[in-house]
């Protein structure tokens, strides 16, 4: 398995290949992408890519937690969290790429 | 919100962008991840969140319906962390 990491760059670098806008222009281009789904988010919003996946928002009540360390009980304050289902296709395509050599 | 309305709203925000070249745009942005993600690499994007994959072993897993047992071959899957500043304006800690 590669360590490779693909950061923004990488994918405004694609866009720019693909679309063939100027680097600075595919840069904020692919800012205000993540920006977008960002906002709906925190609005609330579910963001649902088809043949991506689903990013959603959920509540979670609050509720006892421990300080490992110390052993102490505190309480977890109400809060949201994000969660991100991938697709079939998104799924499908990495486990495909990644099974172990030798495997078909 | 949906595929579509992600690239209306580019769309609208850049008015001098042919409609065909900004759903490329958006296309290019999730198959790029996808493919990188195929490739065994991570995808960060600092502030969002980052996705890598992480690998399943095998077990023996029962048909729901039936209740047959069935071998689950190992398997990698896509996984999704949350990024710091978006999980700190979920809360409302910061705009």
């Amino acid at each position: 398995m590669s360590s490779k990491t693909l950061t923004r760059m990488d994918l405004s670098e694609a866009v720019f290949r693909e679309v063939g806008l100027s680097r600075n222009e595919s840069a904020a281009l692919v800012e205000s992408v993540i920006q977008y789904m960002s906002d709906a988010l925190v609005e609330g919003e579910q963001v649902k890519i088809s043949s991506f996946g689903t990013f959603s928002v959920r509540a979670k009540a609050e509720r006892l937690g421990r300080n490992p360390k110390t052993g102490e009980e505190v309480p977890i304050s109400p809060r949201r969290v994000l969660s991100f289902r991938p697709s079939h296709l998104m799924k499908e395509r990495v486990s495909r790429g990644n099974l172990r050599d030798g495997k078909a | 919100m949906i595929r579509s309305e992600l690239i209306q709203k580019l769309a609208e925000a850049n008015p001098h962008l042919y409609q065909r070249d900004v759903e490329r745009i958006v296309n290019t942005f999730f198959d790029e991840i996808i493919e990188a993600l195929a490739r065994g690499e991570r995808v960060e994007l600092r502030g969002f969140g980052a996705f890598s994959i992480k690998q399943r072993d095998a077990r023996t897993g029962r048909n729901p319906r039936t209740g047959e047992t069935v071998d689950v071959e190992e398997k990698c899957v896509p996984f999704f962390k949350t990024g710091k500043l978006l999980r700190d304006r979920l809360n409302g800690d910061a705009s």
